[in-house]
């Protein structure tokens, strides 16, 4: 029977995301389906180097919690929930997950894990230009991961086969909701108007807080309450893919046409041309109106035929950035760690340290706002920050080295410095036929 | 009157690629957002980023306009040196852009 509607939470916007407010929704939400988003541009490839390390991790380590809070809740309410959180190793977390599950008291708990994005091994037999930049998939040189981005089918083939929690690698992340609407209602994902608005669910859905009032607030005309217990959304959305978006009550945040407005833009490069592995969604006719407190009616949206290829995210070794960081105060702390930097830049230049791409700014000044506006009033304080890159970590670790030497051999008064080296996963994006990826679907059993 | 005071912005990041929408707080006010808020002047406001190429997409039945700053974010969010590397900053600095009309700074 299909359903008058069904109602998806977003239980997480980033690997990090705090996880009452998804407890919440759990709880108190009426939820059918719950989302985690837990995978940004680079983590699988940091998830594939752990998995290098340790055949049974490479998935996020905060999966594992996230479970042990919400599974109790969802058992007991019927939430299914789906998540990309498998990272490069969806089969190993669907097994984490089982043994949890096992311990908790919870055997029979129905776990799919979606695999086939990893497509590391077609990227090794053949050259693909690159999407974001010149150069081809050859100029790589330390290739470590390559995920394409799947759609929603196999999410919802899984739930049609029973699984009451779906973990997926990579996959385009509206499909994360995408997947449990073309399962409740009998979609067919040829259907591009309709996975089209769809996806603009999902879209809206996939960074939780940023759609109730997170990464919104300023001041006057943009206030939001209780931004500390910021509730995360849900949509109710019905057979023709509207949606009614809202929020528990009492929770904090707000929702409304402004915070959707941000939202369905965000990220968004050409809005009437987003593509994704089922559809390309065209967010231009896409309408909000408010139908009470925290709760806004979505219409409008379309699509077009998918495209014939699929993204893949590409991770690869790009060497090392080793940064350093000192503070001024008082009368003159402009001109003296403007001076520092100088230092820091010449001594580089004088031990021969092989290191490129140097610069050095002041924090509080034009770190961030590279406008390079003097500041009307002279700060009270700044920080120094030198940073470059290197293809060794030794190399690296000298700027900061020389930033610490300023304690004793630069201008008066720097303090806190402190260094830093970290290694450097870098993306790159390219297209890969979209026949050539076959996803597939592991059942496992708690 | 600076552009705070009619729209809000939101900045979010594709790879090397900035992204700001600009949505009026009251959709009367598109029309001026059109007129006023062009690349040349965000770019001339936004000195000192470095961008490949940028495209404007204009949303009036949102009241909204979205701005796409190829390769601002020096390499991307994941190779950049910059302190705020996702560039998430960006759109803040766009609120004191002069939206008057007959405020000339910035044109191309």
């Amino acid at each position: 029977m299909i359903p008058a509607h069904i109602r998806i939470g977003a239980g997480a916007g980033f690997a990090g995301d705090r996880i009452e407010p998804a407890l919440e929704l759990v709880e108190r939400g009426g939820l059918d389906y719950l989302v985690f988003e837990c995978l940004a541009e680079r983590t699988i490839a940091a998830a594939q180097l752990q998995r290098q390390r340790d055949p049974a991790a490479g998935f996020d380590p905060l999966l594992l919690e996230r479970m042990r809070r919400v599974l109790p809740a969802a058992r007991a309410h019927g939430v299914r929930i789906v998540t990309n959180a498998g990272a490069a190793n969806p089969a190993g977390a669907a097994h984490a997950v089982a043994a949890l599950a096992r311990a908790m008291g919870m055997a029979g708990l129905r776990i799919a894990a979606i695999t086939g994005d990893d497509v590391l091994g077609l990227l090794r037999q053949a050259d693909y230009p690159l999407v974001d930049r010149a150069g081809t998939t050859a100029d790589l040189s330390r290739i470590v991961s390559a995920n394409a981005y799947l759609g929603a089918g196999p999410i919802a083939a899984a739930l049609a086969q029973g699984a009451e929690v779906v973990i997926t690698g990579r996959v385009g992340d509206p499909a994360l909701f995408v997947g449990p609407m073309v399962h409740a209602f009998g979609w067919s994902l040829d259907d591009a108007p309709r996975i089209g608005r769809a996806t603009v669910i999902g879209h809206l859905l996939e960074c939780a807080g940023q759609l109730t009032g997170g990464y919104f607030a300023d001041d006057d005309r943009k206030q939001v309450a209780g931004l500390a217990r910021l509730g995360f959304p849900f949509a109710d959305v019905a057979p023709d893919a509207s949606a009614e978006l809202g929020k528990v009550a009492g929770s904090g945040g707000a929702l409304t046409i402004a915070s959707c407005k941000e939202q369905l833009l965000y990220e968004i490069l050409d809005p009437g041309a987003y593509p994704q592995a089922d559809v390309v969604a065209d967010f231009r006719s896409v309408r909000f109106t408010a139908r009470g407190p925290d709760r806004i009616a979505v219409t409008g949206g379309d699509g077009r035929p998918r495209p014939d290829t699929l993204k893949v995210s590409i991770g690869y070794d790009d060497g090392f950035i080793g940064e350093g960081q000192i503070s001024y105060a008082g009368p003159g702390a402009v001109g003296r760690a403007r001076l520092a930097g100088t230092i820091v830049e010449q001594r580089l230049a004088i031990i021969g340290a092989p290191v490129t791409d140097v610069r050095s700014e002041l924090i509080g000044v034009d770190s961030v706002d590279r406008r390079a506006r003097a500041p009307a009033v002279e700060p009270a304080e700044v920080r120094l920050r030198v940073v470059g890159r290197s293809d060794s970590a030794e190399a690296a670790a000298l700027i900061g080295r020389e930033v610490e030497a300023l304690y004793t051999n630069g201008p008066f008064g720097g303090g806190g410095a402190v260094a830093a080296v970290r290694p450097v996963l870098a993306v790159a994006s390219t297209l890969i036929p979209a026949v050539q990826v076959r996803p597939a679907i592991t059942l496992v059993e708690a | 009157m600076l552009l705070g005071e009619c729209a809000h912005v939101r900045t979010g990041d594709k790879g090397d690629i900035a992204q700001i929408s600009v949505i009026a707080f009251d959709p009367g006010e598109y029309p001026r957002l059109a007129r006023r808020v062009t690349v040349a002047r965000v770019l001339g406001h936004l000195a000192g980023v470095q961008v490949r190429s940028a495209t404007r997409y204009e949303l009036p039945g949102l009241g909204a306009l979205n701005f796409v700053l190829e390769g601002a974010l020096s390499g991307g969010v994941t190779r950049s040196l910059a302190l705020d590397a996702h560039g998430k900053s960006l759109g803040a600095q766009l609120l004191d852009l002069s939206v008057d009309e007959d405020d000339q700074a910035g044109e191309a």
